[in-house]
This record gives C-alpha cells, sequence and structure tokens, in this order.
C-alpha cells in the first residue's frame, strides 16, 4: 500500500519533465496511477468489507513510535473510490481541457498526481500522525494548485486564504490527536475504536478535531475560503473542491465516529453547525450567476449535509453517509466537470449569457441533468437512495426530529439550486442570444459521462453500495443498521418528506425572482465571513507592522543594549543567586600564556582608544591571534588552526566593508543621562563574561565520562585518530549537519540583503544614468562579464 | 568592445598601454586586471606561486582531518582564503574567473553532499550519520584507510569554499563595483 502511495508521489516527480512537451500524453499516464490504485483496492473489496481489512505498516522512526500504518477498510474503500476514480477521470478530461503546452498544465499535471496520492495516503492510514502528515500535504497541493503561476492577484489572495484557514484548522487539529493518542496510549485508530478514551480528554480532543474538521470540509463560519478557491482551473476544483479534499473532513469525522462516538456535544455540535452551513450555502447558491460558484456554495451546503450526518455516531447515519459521500462524489465531480465543458466550449459560465446550451451540447446536457437529478435526490439515483437513508435517521423515530426538519429544509435549497442550475445553464432563455458552441470532444465528456451514470448505476443497483455501507457502519459500530438501503422502502415518512422537499425545491425555484428581492428586507450589514477573514487578517498585519517597528528601530547601540541587558538578565540573574565557588585559581598553567595575556590586554585597551576604524579591526584580530595563541599553549591544535582562519577571514571581511566607510570613528558627543548607562551597561557586561568564564571553567568537579568515551572509542567506531574530527563528523556529525545549513542559511541571507540593497540603489539610479560611463553597468556583480575581457 | 589578448600587443591599437602586461595565463588569476595604478606586481607574483600550494595544503587538511589537525572546516577555509589570495591581488572575482560555478551552487552542492552522506548509512541498515570505513590497498601509497565520513568533510569543505566566495562576491567585488559605479557617476 505504501508502494502504491509512493508510485504517485515518484511519478509525480518525474513528471513535469514530460508535461510541458507531451501535455495529454503526460496526463494520460498519470491516470494510470490512480487507476493502479482502484484496481487494487477493487480486488481486496472481500476481505475489507469481512472485517479483515489488508494492513500494513512501516516504522520510519522507531524511538518516536512513528510509522505509515495503512489499512483498507469498508470507509477507506468507499473514499477510495472517489479519490481514485474520479482522480483518474479528472486527469484523463484535464488532458483535454488545459492547453497543450502551457504553464498551467505543466504544474497541474504532476500536482494533481501527487495530490491523489497524498490523498490515498490520507484515507488509508491508520495512525494520527500520518493522518496529520497527510492533511498537510493535501493543504499544500490545494495551495500550489489554486494558486497556479500566482499572476494574478485574485487566485494568490484565494490560495493564501484556503492554506491559512485550512492549515489554521490543521494545527488545532493535531493539538486534538495528540491529545487523544497521549490518553488513549496509542495513535493507531483502530486500536483507540476498540478503548476509546473518555471523560475530558476525549471531549478537549474532539472539540480541537472539529475546528480542523470544520475548517476543511468547508463549515460556518471558515465556509468562504471554498467559494474563493473556485479560480483554480475547473478540473481542480472538481478534484479538490467537490469531490476529494473537501471531503477530508467529513471523513476524518467518519473514521474517529467510533473513537469520539462517546462524546455527548458531538451529535449537537455537528448539527447546528452542519444545518447553518447547509443552508447558508444553499441560500447563497441561489443568489450566484456564475455557475462554478453556484456549485461551489452547492458543495458548501452539501457538507454540512454530510457533516450532520456523520457527526451523528450512530450505525443509520454512518450507513448514509457512506452512501452520501459517494453520492455527493459522483453528481458533484459530474456537474464541475459539465460546467467546465460548457464553459470551455462557450466561453462563459454566467448562467445570464447562456442561453440554448441544451441545444447545441445535447450529450452534456444528458449528462447533467442525471448529475442534477442525483443531486436534488430524485429516484433513481444514487442521490435520491442516500438522501433517503439521511432522513431515515433523523425522521424515523430515532431521535434529533428538529435535526431532520432543518435536513429537509436545506434539501429544499437543494432542489431549488439544482434546478436554477440547469435552467441556468443549459435551457433556453428568452431576450438573451443563443450562445455558440462547438461539439465537444470526448475526453470532455466521457469523463463526466461515467460518473453520471455510475451516480444513475449505483442508484438502481443500490444493494452494491448498501453492502459497502452496512459494512461500514458494522465496523464502526460493531453491529449493522436493521435499515438497508434500497429504492422503495414502502410508504414511510422519509418518503413523504422527499415528496415535500421535491415540491417545495421547485416552488422556490419558480418564486426565486421574488425571493431574492425579500433579501432587500433584510439589515445591510450581517455578519460576513469574508469580511470577517479580511477582518482578522488585517488586524494580525496591523499588529506585525506595529510590533515591528516598536522592536526593530534600526540603531545598533539599541539592539546591543537589548541583547546585553537580556544577558545580564537572565543568565546573570542565576549566576548571581547561586553561589558556585570559584575553585582551582591560579595565575597561569604554562608560562606563555602570560605573555599571550599581556598582548591580548594590550591590544584591547587599543581598541577602546582607538580613533581609526581600521586600527581597531586590526587591534580586534590581535586580539583573535591571541587567543588563538593560547589554544596552541593550551594543547588544542584543532582549535587553533579554525580560530587563525577564522580570524583571518574575518580581518578581510571588515576590511573589505571598511573601504564604503569613513576611516575615523564619527564622534557624537552624547548628553551624560545617555553616556553613563551605556558605560555601566558595558562594564557590567564584559564583567559577567569574566566572571562567568571563571565560574563555568571550576564547575566541573569530574572528570567527564563523555570525553573518556570520546576518546576510547574514537578509533576503533570512528576510525578516527584525530578524536576532535571523530567528534565533528561523526560522533555529533547530526551537529554538523546542523550547523553547515545554518552558515548556509546565513551566508545566502547577508549576501541577499547585500545584493538586494544594491540592486535596488541600482534601479532608482538608472533612469537617469542610462548615458552615463558603461562603468556603471560593467560592475553589475552577478551577470555582468566584464567587457574588458569578454571573449 | 574589442578582443583583447593581452600577449599579441598592438602599438597601434587603441588599448591603453597599461593593458600591455595584463596576465595571460587565465586560471590562475582572473582574466581581469585591475588599473596599473592600483596593481601591486610583487604581490600578483607571490599569489601565483603560492595560490597552488596553498589549494592542496587545504586538500591535505581536508584528508588529514582524521588522523592530526585538520578537517572539511580548515580545509575549507585554507581554499576559500586561497581565493581571497588571488581576490586581494588580482581585483574581482566573478564570473571571468577560471573557476566559474557560482558559489550559492557551491554551498548548495555542500550541503546536499553532507546531507545526502547522512542518509546513506540507512541504506544498509546502519542509523543515519553512521560511518563505516574500507582499507585499500594502492600500489604507491600504500594501505589507504577510507572513512566514509570523509564525505561529510568534503560537503562541508565545499560549502565553506562557497560561502567564502559569497563573501568576495558581495563584499569584495560587489562593493568595489559600487564604488566604481559612484565614481563613474560623478565623473
Amino acid at each position: 500500500m505504501l508502494v502504491l502511495v509512493a508510485a504517485h508521489l515518484f511519478a509525480a516527480l518525474v513528471l513535469p519533465a514530460a508535461s510541458r512537451r507531451h501535455t495529454r500524453v503526460a496526463f494520460a499516464v498519470a491516470a494510470l496511477l490512480p487507476t493502479a490504485a482502484l484496481c487494487w483496492a477493487l480486488a481486496h473489496t472481500a476481505p475489507a468489507l469481512a472485517g479483515r481489512p489488508p494492513e500494513e505498516s512501516v516504522v520510519w522512526s522507531a524511538p518516536l513510535s512513528l510509522e505509515f500504518a495503512f489499512r483498507l477498510d469498508a470507509l477507506a474503500l468507499t473514499m477510495t473510490l472517489l479519490v481514485s476514480g474520479v482522480g483518474a477521470l479528472v486527469l484523463l478530461y484535464s488532458g483535454r481541457y488545459f492547453e497543450p503546452g502551457g504553464g498551467d498544465a505543466a504544474r497541474s499535471a504532476p500536482l494533481l498526481l501527487a495530490f491523489a496520492g497524498v490523498m490515498l495516503g490520507l484515507v488509508w492510514s491508520d495512525d494520527l500522525l500520518a493522518i496529520y502528515v497527510f492533511w498537510e500535504l493535501t493543504t499544500i497541493c490545494s495551495f500550489l494548485l489554486v494558486g497556479q503561476s500566482g499572476v494574478s492577484r485574485s487566485s494568490r489572495r484565494a490560495s493564501l486564504q484556503a492554506l491559512l484557514v485550512t492549515a489554521l484548522g490543521g494545527l488545532v487539529m493535531l493539538l486534538g490527536f495528540i491529545v487523544l493518542g497521549e490518553a488513549g496510549g496509542t495513535y493507531r485508530v483502530s486500536e483507540l475504536a476498540q478503548q476509546p478514551p473518555t471523560g475530558a480528554p476525549a471531549a478537549v480532543a474532539t472539540g480541537l478535531i472539529l475546528v480542523g474538521v470544520f475548517t476543511k470540509s468547508a463549515q460556518l463560519p471558515f465556509h468562504n475560503w471554498l467559494p474563493a478557491a473556485m479560480v483554480a482551473p475547473t478540473p481542480i476544483s472538481t478534484y479538490l473542491h467537490a469531490a476529494s479534499m473537501v471531503k477530508a473532513g467529513v471523513f476524518l469525522l467518519a473514521r474517529l465516529a467510533p473513537v469520539l462516538g462517546e462524546v455527548g456535544f458531538l451529535p449537537a455540535t455537528t448539527a447546528v453547525f452542519g444545518i447553518a452551513t447547509m443552508l447558508v450555502g444553499g441560500w447563497r447558491a441561489l443568489r450566484e450567476y456564475d455557475l462554478k460558484l453556484l456549485l461551489a456554495y452547492g458543495t458548501v451546503s452539501q457538507l454540512g449535509f454530510l457533516t450532520v450526518l456523520a457527526g451523528a455516531a450512530t450505525p443509520l447515519g454512518a450507513l448514509s453517509v457512506a452512501a452520501m459521500l459517494l453520492a455527493h462524489g459522483l453528481f458533484k465531480a459530474t456537474l464541475f466537470l459539465v460546467v467546465g465543458t460548457v464553459d470551455h466550449q462557450t466561453g462563459s459560465r454566467d448562467l445570464r449569457e447562456l442561453s440554448g446550451v441544451a441545444g447545441r451540447l445535447p450529450l452534456v446536457t444528458t449528462v447533467a441533468v442525471l448529475a442534477a437529478l442525483s443531486m436534488a435526490g430524485l429516484p433513481p439515483t444514487v442521490g435520491f437512495v442516500a438522501k433517503e437513508a439521511a432522513f431515515e435517521t433523523f425522521l424515523g423515530g430515532e431521535g434529533g426530529f428538529l435535526v431532520g426538519i432543518g435536513l429537509v429544509l436545506g434539501s429544499v435549497l437543494t432542489v431549488a439550486y439544482s434546478a436554477r442550475l440547469l435552467w441556468g445553464g443549459f435551457a433556453g432563455k428568452p431576450g438573451v442570444p443563443t450562445s455558440t458552441a462547438s461539439a465537444a470532444p470526448v475526453g470532455l465528456w466521457l469523463p463526466a459521462a461515467v460518473t453520471a451514470c455510475g451516480g444513475l448505476v449505483l442508484g438502481i443497483a443500490y444493494p452494491v453500495i448498501d453492502v459497502l455501507a452496512a459494512g461500514y457502519a458494522e465496523q464502526t459500530f460493531g453491529h449493522p443498521a436493521e435499515y438497508h438501503l434500497a429504492l422503495w422502502h414502502g410508504f414511510t415518512p422519509p418518503l413523504w418528506f422527499s415528496v415535500l422537499t421535491l415540491l417545495g425545491g421547485l416552488t422556490l425555484f419558480l418564486l426565486n425572482d421574488r425571493v431574492l428581492g425579500l433579501r432587500e428586507l433584510l439589515p445591510a450589514r450581517l455578519p460576513d465571513a469574508q469580511r470577517g477573514y479580511e477582518r482578522v487578517m488585517g488586524g494580525l498585519e496591523r499588529l506585525a507592522v506595529g510590533v515591528t517597528g516598536r522592536v526593530q528601530v534600526g540603531s545598533l547601540p539599541t539592539y546591543l543594549a537589548i541583547i546585553l541587558l537580556t544577558v545580564l538578565l537572565v543568565p546573570g540573574m542565576v549566576m548571581a543567586f547561586r553561589d558556585t565557588p570559584v575553585e582551582q585559581l591560579r595565575g597561569w598553567d604554562k608560562v606563555l600564556q602570560v605573555p599571550l595575556a599581556l598582548v591580548i590586554l594590550i591590544a584591547a585597551a587599543g581598541v577602546v582608544r582607538a580613533t581609526r576604524r581600521m586600527t581597531a579591526v586590526l587591534l580586534v584580530g590581535v586580539i583573535g591571534y591571541g587567543i588563538g595563541g593560547m589554544f596552541v599553549v593550551g594543547g588544542g591544535p584543532d582549535l587553533a588552526l579554525a580560530q587563525f582562519l577564522v580570524e583571518t577571514l574575518t580581518l578581510v571581511a571588515f576590511v573589505l566593508v571598511l573601504r564604503r566607510l569613513p576611516a575615523r570613528f564619527t564622534e557624537t558627543a552624547s548628553s551624560p543621562g545617555v553616556q553613563l548607562p551605556k558605560v555601566l551597561l558595558s562594564v557590567a557586561g564584559g564583567v559577567f563574561v569574566a566572571f562567568s568564564a571563571l565560574v563555568f571553567s571550576s564547575a566541573r568537579d569530574t572528570p567527564s565520562v563523555v570525553s573518556q568515551e570520546y576518546l576510547r572509542r574514537a578509533e576503533e567506531e570512528a576510525s578516527a585518530t584525530n578524536v576532535v574530527n571523530a567528534i565533528i563528523v561523526d560522533f555529533r556529525a547530526f551537529d554538523t549537519v546542523g550547523e553547515i545549513s545554518v552558515l548556509a542559511v546565513a551566508a545566502t541571507g547577508v549576501a541577499s540583503l547585500v545584493l538586494t540593497a544594491r540592486s535596488a540603489r541600482r534601479r532608482r539610479r538608472r533612469p537617469a544614468d542610462r548615458t552615463s560611463t558603461p562603468a556603471a553597468s560593467a560592475g553589475s556583480v552577478t551577470g555582468g562579464s566584464d567587457p574588458e575581457v569578454a571573449e | 568592445m574589442t578582443e583583447h589578448r593581452p600577449g599579441s600587443w598592438d602599438p597601434a591599437s587603441t588599448e591603453p598601454w597599461f593593458r600591455s602586461d595584463a596576465p595571460a595565463e587565465r586560471w590562475l588569476l582572473p582574466g581581469y586586471s585591475r588599473d596599473t595604478r592600483e596593481r601591486t606586481i610583487l604581490l600578483e607574483l607571490l599569489v601565483r606561486v603560492a595560490f597552488p600550494t596553498v589549494f592542496v595544503f587545504s586538500i591535505y587538511l581536508l584528508f588529514a582531518g582524521h588522523y592530526r589537525a585538520g578537517g572539511g572546516f580548515s580545509g575549507g577555509l585554507v581554499a576559500g582564503q586561497a581565493f581571497v589570495l588571488r581576490y586581494l591581488a588580482g581585483g574581482r572575482v566573478d564570473d571571468s574567473s577560471p573557476f566559474s560555478i557560482r558559489p550559492p551552487v557551491l554551498i548548495g552542492v555542500g550541503l546536499t553532499i553532507a546531507v545526502l552522506t547522512g542518509f546513506v548509512p540507512v541504506l544498509f541498515g546502519a542509523a543515519v550519520l553512521g560511518s563505516g570505513a574500507v582499507t585499500l590497498t594502492v600500489p604507491v601509497l600504500g594501505k589507504v584507510k577510507l572513512v566514509s565520513s570523509l564525505l561529510l568533510d568534503v560537503g562541508v569543505y565545499l560549502l565553506l569554499v562557497g560561502v567564502v566566495l559569497e563573501l568576495l562576491r558581495t563584499l569584495g567585488s560587489g562593493i568595489e563595483a559600487d564604488m566604481a559605479a559612484g565614481e563613474g557617476r560623478r565623473r
């Protein structure tokens, strides 16, 4: 299983080489991997449903007990159908949708494939921490896919919003995972399910995890990132923001249902937020003119529906959530693909401009009607089967009648916007010129037709989906639901509610304009999630600017003073209040140390007295070499060598910079009120350093065991006779790698700062400088070859 | 810009006369040579002799590190300082120099080697950053013991050279070019 996930990611790494030249081939090849994953999962259907799920685990850090544990149970299988099935179709569709050879295609093919891989990892994971890792990886893929080239402002904003909102939720969720894992003693979901933690930890974890679920699955009040993300190309919206990624939240809720099922507030919370989301999303969908935004708000609404079902934590709820996940994935993917096709062929997806598309694209329209029937919940589609089960969950006697009414209201809106979508996208409208459209190529309608027919076939062959959903319900709650998915249950309350929903929805659609007129009566400034998000972000930015302005004052003495004060206050205090004895105090160990110390002291005094910068720098160099000499005398040749070399380099760097500075220190007569604290602070700093050196060097009263072991083992374990080097490249090699990383970052950072400042100066200068000497341009550091030697 | 070969100086050419003694060998000094008024021939000559020696010494330090004083850090710094010498004598270090690897690339390569070396032992089932040794018998040199952690040292060495070159590029030639630009504007 790990191999399959890794293969996705590996192929995604290789794919960019091909995707620019051979766009269609690249997408077709990419589609092979999800297909393989789908086939693998289908081949293991029987054991997955029979309660003997295929498992696999790879420990990648035993001391931290981190592992990739995969498990294909009924829920994972359901999600795999969506993730890999829809994934393969969307990749095929993308091959036709994206312009061949374009940058979008070259970027999207590997990213979509990588996304399919991490999403697969997410649904197969049995380990909370692995789930978190994959969860955040999907967030990153979404960020990159929505942002695309990052050229347009709207896509940058949308991708950033999606990233910030979902990553925030992800971090909160991680806290919840840790609480859960520590309380339960294991991070394996399947083990937690057998012995769920109870009490306060479970409640806290539930609250935290719900934040993650709500952000990822676009629940109120976080829902706005999803419609904003619709700036992405349609295949991406289809896959990430309709069929798979946004389902991750609902999936997690369903996955953790047996673990969190005992928490009392879970059903009520999910019901309140879910229904609110369902109603708001449906309401907004009735107002939108862009077909894609209409669908996006529809998705928000449906996600609310799914959240309510997944949070119900009953076998029947589990049954309906599994059916609904599948149904929604199928019809929503179809509709997005269809809207993409209409957009591709007519050049518009504004329902005020489109007219008579049905006559032009009959096949596409048929597909859309099939999917919309499923969305509205009409027989004989899978949408109907799932919605019946959902109604049964809450209306069939098992508690939560109010919730059921909420769902019915939400479904009325769903019917209304389904009708609005069909009418807006495909019907002929009086007064609007008929849109021109060429016939859609096979690559553009076939994937949509496959998902649409899937919805129809699964509705008619409802026992198939019943086995799957019942398998999940049984694995989750230990006993199967008594209810079975079917097209016909007799004249039961859910059926009547379905009829009511249909009639209500159609009425609402017909009266839509008048209802929208009523909106004018609403108060103008209703709380708006988008405005809230922007206000929070604006506040953060203002805070950052304020803090930076206070902290970064741009004065070197102030920075030094802050550093010294911190040193004096924190470690200085500790040292002042602990009476560490200063022992073994003696004049010198070797006589040679005395003249060296004298040289150092004289140089130090000279630095303070120096008036020329160059003198000061050279004297600082003398101090450095003096200390190097101390190392030589003390018997540390390696240390001395490094000290001499670093000192030389520092000197050179100083001298190089000094060319740009005045030769003498500029004496500014500061007032006594400033001078005295300065003197006091520097003296105190110096005393602290001197005193701490004494204390630290006499703090060790027994010879270090570590040193002895290093000496003993250097020869046999690191095969080195130079123990210092053995420590650097072997015993403490991890430190070395860390240090050189810091060095690389620091060098790059300093270089960038210097180069940026210079190129900014040059840009300012350039307009006036265009006709002046070539010397100015010849001096370009990064790219300029010297004109004198150009060969 | 006319092509200019310092060795074949033509009296009739419009080139300034002081270019005639500019270094012709490209591998010892950067092709660029500064204005005669700023040149110190003695230093240039010394650097020509010293540069390869210092460089070899740095490589010695790199290999000797396992047994005597030295190591990748010191070796890299010494090699870097060979370039510093070259810069001080010959002027700028930039694309015109024979080693036209850009410093950031060198830093990146060094870091990559160091990190990858850390992961190689995992393939053999050892811990990250573990090490092993092979003793080879080479005809002339006799027994040579190769320790895998030498590769880590090589990474450190390259990174250090890159850092020093980066320093020369930004603070050395960069500031020089800036000053030249400043003078150019004033003129």
